[in-house]
């Protein structure tokens, strides 16, 4: 038996949105280019989809640009952006960014573009002070997310896009995370650009898509036909499309559910907290997911714990160095400015609509266990402070 | 996921020889540790010995770890490896033996193999009253900063494991893994542990010459010899004496130590061939 949960790294199929899916990976195969009503019907079903999806996010759906991926739609907003104003050369965004933001901006500082990198607090806070202070006539973007991948902590994006606004900057919102598990409506929004991920609200992967204001000019990524408006070349993707479609219609059908996912994981932390000597969870002190939990279990190491978990069916991830091909941990929990030992040993657990109580006992009968296990055989523990030399650093991206 | 051998998977399962040795006051025995790595660094290892003072022999091993799946397997394998040795055969114990024991280690993992053994030395050293360099509080003679890795033990594990490349040293030391501004200071360090740019063959052949005549005088103590025999680029190619006339075990020891010493004086890509006397 399978206990998944890793809901914030990709989440399960929905079986309605696979059945909305498969006339389009069968019968009709058309192209919605085609001058023929067999691909005629086929756009149609993109345009239906396009709606469904403007309708979860209170957008147009011309507003709607589609996508394969995240990546895809951070990286065309932000180069868009960068396109729209020639004379200006500096970005803000924030230490806690996904990977494609900050290797991006990386990139980006390479060909001679200024990035500030804002700061958090140590519940994963934005200051915007720090971010009005930040910005400059110079400022072409400022890119943030709308809730973060490993802590779930919500960035007030509407506060944040008012300051951008002031200084007449574009602003991106990475929201890759937050479509389908929190009310978004961008109606009379401050966000200019928001990207948004398919699979992490049950549709499939390798389909997303990128929310781009009407009257914000947009300078496509993918050069090519007429597709999306000349906005996005290529023909489109469209079972994934569809699928897309289904799975915002079904988000927005179960937003209120999130309401019992949100009593499941607080059950969930609460019960770890009380179980458990020497845990925290991060990030408490903010506004967060209803989904999210990350936990740090003093003492002992995320991956040890991850695989003892697994042999007991249990899927969740973690922010050691050990669980990625870098040697350092989460980014995030350092930009927080945790001690090592919590955030080697820190575990998040990301819920959906799909998780039972059933389960959460399930985890609850045996993280007890495993966690005693390892801290039997860690030379650390509360008592013994003498050697394990703690430090905090907040660790400014490479 | 990391692809780990079912040794690893089975020593981090049902770890052996875990928890501490307490020092019971038994004139016959003594009790070191060995303390390497640090919560910063996400792994740790706290390993306990009893040795027995007579023989020179470890009679138990126990160990305390900090650190992933294949930190506690390496800790764990270890243990079992050393009990029953003497001081001076567990000090021979590489970083590559216990990984070897433990069916292989991914490449990235290679640094929880080297802790072992650095715990291993720190507490025979420890009990022989020998000082290692305190690496961690000497920022001075530091490549890495970030993972407390000196020039010294960076020199020491490149030799030991022939590696070429800075992500090789990272997997293996960690060194040049966190903010990265030494990875210059690590090329630099490969290349001058690589055979030096320009040497001839004649000086490379002088040089081996050199190095296994200054051997020959410990191995005729014993009743051994070596003799070069030839040199093929990397490969020296050597007619070995046993201390145990052929036998094939003790050919083998002599020909690791050879090896070991000529890549630390000559360079470290070469390795060492017995050939039968014509």
């Amino acid at each position: 038996m399978t206990i998944y949960l890793d809901n914030n790294a990709t989440t399960q199929v929905d079986e309605r949105v696979l059945a909305a899916m498969l006339p389009y990976l069968t019968e009709f195969y058309g192209n919605p280019s085609s001058m023929h009503r067999f691909g005629g019907q086929v756009a149609k079903a993109v345009q239906t989809a396009r709606e469904q999806l403007a309708d979860l996010i209170g957008a147009l759906p011309s507003e709607i640009i589609f996508t394969s991926c995240g990546t895809e739609g951070n990286n065309a907003a932000i180069r868009s952006a960068l396109a729209t104003f020639p004379d200006r050369k500096h970005i803000i965004t924030t230490q806690v960014e996904h990977a494609c933001v900050l290797n991006l901006c990386k990139t980006l500082e390479k060909q001679g573009y200024r990035v500030t990198y804002l700061s958090v607090d140590s519940q994963g806070m934005l200051d915007l002070l720090e971010l009005e202070a930040a910005l400059t006539g110079d400022t072409a973007v400022v890119s943030t997310m709308y809730a973060n991948n490993e802590t779930g902590v919500i960035f007030p994006v509407e506060q944040i896009g008012a300051l951008v606004k002031s200084y007449g900057a574009l602003f991106h919102v990475d929201a890759v995370q937050a479509v389908g598990k929190i009310p978004i409506n961008l109606q009379n929004s401050a966000i200019d650009f928001l990207t948004l991920s398919g699979h992490k609200f049950h549709a499939p992967k390798g389909v997303g898509a990128l929310f781009v204001r009407r009257g914000v000019r947009f300078r496509p990524l993918l050069i090519g036909g007429h597709q999306e408006r000349n906005r996005r070349g290529g023909t489109e993707n469209v079972a994934g499309i569809v699928g897309l479609g289904q799975a915002a219609l079904l988000a927005q059908q179960n937003l209120a559910q999130m309401q019992s996912v949100q009593a499941l994981r607080d059950y969930l932390e609460t019960a770890i907290l009380r179980t458990i000597p020497d845990t925290v969870v991060n990030g408490q002190g903010s506004p967060r997911l209803p989904n999210t939990t990350n936990i740090g279990f003093k003492y002992i190491e995320g991956e040890a714990i991850l695989l003892l978990m697994d042999r007991e069916g249990i899927c969740a991830s973690s922010g050691s160095a050990c669980t990625s091909d870098s040697l350092e941990p989460s980014h995030v929990l350092r930009a927080m400015g945790l001690p090592y030992s919590v955030l080697h040993g820190s575990i998040r657990f990301s819920l959906s609509r799909y998780t039972t109580e059933a389960e959460v006992e399930q985890l609850l009968a045996v993280l007890p266990g495993i966690v005693a296990q390892l801290r039997a055989l860690s030379p650390f523990n509360a008592a013994d402070q003498g050697w394990i030399e703690e430090r905090t650093q907040a660790v400014v991206p490479k | 996921m990391w692809n780990y051998s079912e040794k690893v998977l089975e020593l981090f399962y049902h770890p052996r020889n875990q928890g501490v040795i307490e020092d019971q006051g038994e004139p016959e025995y003594a009790v070191s540790r060995g303390e390497v790595g640090s919560i910063a660094c996400g792994d740790a290892l706290r390993l306990h010995l009893k040795i027995e003072i007579a023989s020179d022999k470890i009679v138990d091993a126990k160990f305390q770890t900090f650190g992933c799946t294949s930190a506690i397997a390496s800790s764990s394998a270890l243990t079992e490896m050393v009990k029953g040795l003497t001081l001076d055969e567990a000090l021979a114990i590489t970083n590559r033996d216990i990984a070897n024991y433990l069916g292989g280690l991914p490449e990235q993992k290679m640094h929880c193999s080297v802790m072992g053994q650095e715990a291993l030395e720190k507490a025979i050293y420890h009990y022989r009253g020998i000082s290692l360099p305190e690496h961690e509080e000497d920022e001075g003679s530091l490549v890495c900063t970030c993972f407390g890795v000196s020039g010294e033990r960076l020199r020491k594990v490149i030799k030991e494991n022939r590696l070429t490349t800075a992500e090789q040293v990272m997997s293996y030391v960690k060194a040049g893994g966190g903010c990265g501004s030494c990875l210059s200071v690590i090329d630099d360090i490969l290349a001058s542990c690589q055979a030096p740019a320009g040497m001839t063959n004649l000086q490379k052949i002088n040089k081996i010459q050199a190095t296994l005549e200054s051997l020959r005088p410990y191995l005729q103590a014993d009743g051994g010899d070596v003799e070069l025999f030839d040199v093929d680029n990397d490969r020296v190619l050597v007619i070995l004496k046993g201390a145990c006339g052929s036998c094939a075990s003790s050919l083998d020891t002599l020909k690791g130590l050879i090896e070991e010493r000529l890549r630390q004086e000559v360079f470290a890509s070469l390795t060492v061939e017995a050939v039968e006397a014509v």
